[in-house]
């Protein structure tokens, strides 16, 4: 028995092709979605995957929100369906204000792609229950636009309320505010981050195999439920 | 008013601006004997192009037929030269199509685009063969860092590779950056794309079958990069050159590029394509007249039916402009409702503009009248070709008599330490991470080894082990020094990189960089480095696939060093086996593989303490690089070695500095004979090599059994480089010496 987890394809995904793969690699059955299509393929997670969705000309994830298959998406997160943002996907969720904030260019102004040290800081979401609070992982962050940022109030907020996932650690490699590096809805079903967990999945071919935990959590909590 | 061919016959002795447009005298009298008339202003535009030495190669052709005559015998080619790129049997029914390109003189009137569009025009290549890309590479060369256009050109370069890679979805895997002030006003931007597919899934450019559609791909036709082959790539920069040619360079679109390619592997798994070619240099000229002369038949296109974004374009504009992100399909007639379905399921716009014809003769029209009527072969394939004179530069034996034995050598422990902080902190032996960060080396999952690793390593598919590893690699002082040498070296040591992962070379690639072909010493520099290519890869047994050539990279009458970049390729059979370049683990025993001789000259030492420039490169030593990769790929296979690095610019002591600083694990090793030729020599075919304690005595029968020299420098461990009676230096102090100049220079 495992869990059937979908992979939106949009114009300009890059990743996606790797999330099918860590889902694969964590024992689930991937499934490609596409991003014109009204149908969720009776799925029981979904991955937005990193990419370039319509070359994010404009404010990244600020078009792709508008594709038939997020209307479908955000009315099933509000139901629980597990949601899971990469990059990419993480900006489309906030765009979509399935998540609170704006992630907006680096603060170097450059791409940075580097392995990157997180904390995980809640092990209570449907997406991170296979870690422990205060771990530590190695995960690629790769972005131009991943610097997360929200007023002062709301940070607060997320803090208080225990929904930072993920914190970088050993230095900030966007200038995200208070480190941020992913963060949960208030149900712990959606999640959204900047690291590419679909990139550490085999130590030949990334640094290690910490992103392999995201996937498991929810395969997991989907086949106990 | 449209020209066309019934008013040019009426018209025969009008007067035409082919000196404008880059044709000599003799090359528009050549036209006309075709024609048996004048051309039209669209057959001008079309010759002009097609013509150039960008396209053409007439100056080069006569020099680079060697690279064909001399090609070692190989089983491994699928298709060799002439094509897009050559295609390279790996086995399992895999094959990879890989080749370099350059975008010089783009990159420097506009950096950003220039080289943004240098990524996308090579990826189309290997698109083109039928291939998914998997992988780019990047070649860069600028001026000296303090010159006053470099940051703008390093940072502009950059951005531009990154931008466009990344936003495709491609892994960049490796490459290198130089600087040099003869690079000062013409940099150097070559791309390298690698692609995989089934041996069943070669595409070739050409239109067969008479009454199949022509059919347009990609992005509509605007006036961006007008002329780019002919004004832009084929003259030398003056003082008016710069920023004023901005209109010939193209603009990218890296979103749109990522939907044809998607778009057109689909159309090429559903087998709705019989023939297909991108366009790049000389666009809808280009395209159309080589498919119609490869095809062997003739070709009608209407040039009115070109999408275009903006409508006044005329057609002589449409005919040439170098819009990116363009495809030119042939397809049967039933066939082409599912292509233009597919097409608009990707979001990419689909045109019938022409169909394939029986005959010779490549006609487009304009609204219903004629504006070509050519022999499609005489635009394609029998343009001029030059005998160009060459001369020995008159300075050559006089640079080569200025050897760098008098200069002051370090020698006391202090002295020697100091060089080996100041080297690793020089601007070409530096950390390149500032660059590197910046490109995606993680996506499409394939990623086995990427920079600073000495090569690229991929995989080729989630259900295979197999992979493949590639290096770039050129040194354009050694090729001044010596262009025959020169060229050897740059193969030499691409093909070493390749090695040292464990990988077994197969094929090569290159780019050639130099000055004007009008210049008799240019142009010997250029017969001799090609001469030095092709005996260089015979005496290997890896021939070259494909390429490029790049002439006019100089700025008034002075020329850049003769720049041959190489790349090679090797397969490695189980990707697991693949050897990093780096220190793995403490304990291990170092080995330095090869021998050291007194060889400074063009060295990097020489440059970074005296900057000189003089004397003879290092001896070209292939049988013994051979011998090495052998060893080296036996040993690899064996999972007897830790860690394998080559050794080049800056010798054994940039080396240690190198695989130290990779995962911070340092060594101490003991150095015999004269520290500092030790230490700095660029004598070739050695490398650095780590193994465990069990393993030694296998190592050493390995090596052996294959001739290369070893020395037993010492081992890993601890935190700090440690030349035993010498010196020591701190990693902390080695990264930091190493790791801070790019990002001061240009951050």
């Amino acid at each position: 028995m495992t869990a059937r987890i979908g992979v939106v394809t949009f114009p300009g995904s890059l990743d996606d092709r790797d999330a099918l793969r860590a889902v694969r690699a964590a024992g689930g059955e991937p499934v490609a979605l596409w991003h014109g299509d009204h149908d969720l393929r009776s799925v029981d997670a979904v991955v937005l995957p990193g990419g370039f969705s319509y070359g994010d000309y404009l404010r990244a994830g600020a078009i792709a929100r508008f594709a038939p298959i997020m209307t479908e998406i955000v009315a099933a997160a509000g139901r629980g369906l597990p949601v899971l943002g990469i990059c990419n996907g993480f900006q489309v969720l906030c765009e979509s204000h399935l998540l609170p904030g704006a992630l907006i260019r680096n603060a170097g102004l450059h791409f940075t792609c580097v392995d990157q040290r997180l904390a995980v800081e809640n092990s209570a979401t449907l997406w991170t229950s296979e870690f422990a609070v205060g771990q530590e992982l190695i995960i690629p962050v790769k972005n131009g636009e991943g610097q997360y940022v929200a007023d002062e109030h709301l940070l607060d907020e997320l803090e208080q309320s225990g929904r930072v996932a993920f914190r970088y650690l050993g230095g900030n490699p966007n200038g995200s505010r208070r480190d941020i590096a992913g963060i949960c809805n208030e149900r712990g079903n959606v999640v959204g981050l900047m690291p590419h967990p679909e990139h550490a999945i085999d130590a030949l071919t990334g640094p290690g195999t910490d992103g392999l935990g995201l996937f498991v959590s929810v395969l997991k909590s989907l086949v106990a439920a | 008013m449209t020209d066309t061919v019934e008013a040019a016959a009426q018209d025969p002795g009008g007067e035409q601006p082919y000196a404008e447009l880059g044709l000599k005298d003799d090359e528009y009298t050549r036209i006309k004997a075709i024609l048996g008339r004048r051309p039209t202003d669209t057959e001008l535009a079309m010759y002009s192009v097609m013509w150039s030495e960008h396209c053409s190669y007439k100056s080069s052709k006569v020099h680079l037929r060697q690279l064909g005559e001399k090609a070692p015998h190989t089983d491994v080619l699928l298709v060799g030269m002439g094509e897009n790129a050559g295609v390279v049997d790996v086995g399992d029914g895999l094959a990879v199509t890989f080749k370099v390109e350059s975008h010089n003189h783009p990159s420097y009137v506009e950096p950003y685009q220039g080289a943004a569009t240098g990524v996308g025009g090579i990826v189309r290549d290997i698109l083109t063969m039928g291939a998914r890309p998997i992988a780019v590479m990047d070649s860069l060369r600028f001026g000296d860092p303090d010159h006053v256009d470099s940051r703008r050109l390093v940072g502009g370069v950059v951005a531009g590779v990154g931008g466009y890679g990344n936003c495709l979805g491609l892994p960049n895997i490796g490459g290198e950056v130089v600087f040099d002030p003869t690079y000062n006003g013409n940099p150097l931007v070559n791309a390298l794309c690698l692609g995989v597919l089934r041996h069943d899934d070669i595409q070739l450019a050409r239109a067969e079958g008479t009454g199949n559609k022509v059919v347009l791909l990609g992005a509509k036709t605007g006036r961006d990069g007008i002329g780019g082959a002919s004004v832009l790539a084929s003259a030398t920069f003056n003082d008016e050159g710069g920023p004023s040619k901005r209109p010939a360079v193209q603009v990218g679109d890296p979103f749109t590029e990522k939907l044809l390619i998607e778009c057109c592997l689909e159309l090429y798994r559903r087998r709705l394509v019989t023939g297909i070619q991108d366009l790049g240099a000389a666009g809808i000229a280009c395209a159309i007249s080589e498919t119609a002369a490869h095809g062997g038949g003739g070709m009608r296109v209407e040039l009115d039916r070109v999408p275009l974004r903006e409508a006044s374009m005329p057609p002589v504009e449409i005919a040439i402009s170098e819009s990116q992100e363009r495809m030119l399909a042939i397809v049967q007639p039933d066939q082409v409702d599912e292509v233009l379905d597919t097409c608009a399921r990707w979001g990419v716009i689909a045109t019938v503009i022409g169909e394939v014809t029986d005959g010779d003769r490549l006609v487009v029209t304009w609204h219903g009248e004629t504006i070509v009527d050519v022999p499609p072969g005489s635009l394609a394939d029998d343009g001029p070709v030059y005998e160009r004179p060459y001369a020995r530069p008159a300075d050559q034996d006089d640079l080569q008599a200025e050897s760098s034995a008098g200069l002051a050598r370090p020698s006391t422990p202090d002295e020697l330490r100091a060089t080996v902080l100041s080297m690793a902190g020089s601007p070409n032996l530096c950390s390149r991470a500032w660059v590197t960060e910046q490109y995606d080396r993680y996506v499409l999952g394939g990623t086995v080894l990427a920079m600073p690793h000495d090569a690229g390593v991929v995989r080729l598919g989630d259900d295979t082990d197999r992979g493949v590893a590639l290096a770039l690699d050129g040194n354009g002082r050694f090729a001044r020094l010596d262009p025959y040498a020169g060229a050897q070296l740059a193969l030499a040591e691409a093909y070493r990189n390749v090695a040292v992962t464990g990988a077994r070379p197969l094929a090569v690639t290159n780019c050639l960089n130099f000055g004007s072909p009008e210049d008799p010493e240019v142009m010997w520099q250029f017969a001799e480095a090609t001469r030095g290519l092709a005996d260089g890869c015979l005496a290997l047994g890896v021939p070259v696939t494909g390429g490029n050539v790049s002439f006019y990279n100089q700025t008034g009458a002075t020329a850049i060093h003769p720049t041959p970049v190489v790349g090679v390729l090797g397969v490695v059979d189980d990707v697991a086996t693949r050897v990093p370049s780096g220190f793995a683990a403490s304990g291990d025993v170092v080995l330095l593989l090869g021998s050291t001789d007194d060889e400074l000259d063009g060295s990097e030492w020489a440059w970074v303490t005296h900057r000189h420039l003089g004397g003879r490169p290092p001896q070209v030593r292939l049988q013994q690089e051979q011998s090495l990769a052998r060893a080296v790929h036996e040993a690899a296979g064996e999972r007897l070695v830790t860690s394998a690095h080559d050794l080049s610019d800056g010798g054994l002591a940039q080396a240690l500095v190198e695989a130290v600083l990779m995962r911070g694990v340092g060594a101490e090793v003991t150095i015999a004979d004269d520290a500092f030729v030790t230490l700095f020599s660029e004598s070739t075919a050695r490398a650095l090599v780590t193994c465990r304690d069990a393993d030694v005595d296998r190592v050493l029968e390995l090596l052996a059994e294959h001739d290369v020299p070893v020395l037993r420098l010492g081992r890993t461990g601890g935190n700090a480089l440690v030349v035993r009676d010498l010196f020591e230096i701190e990693i902390h102090d080695l990264r930091r010496a190493h790791s801070e100049t790019l990002p001061r220079l240009f951050g």
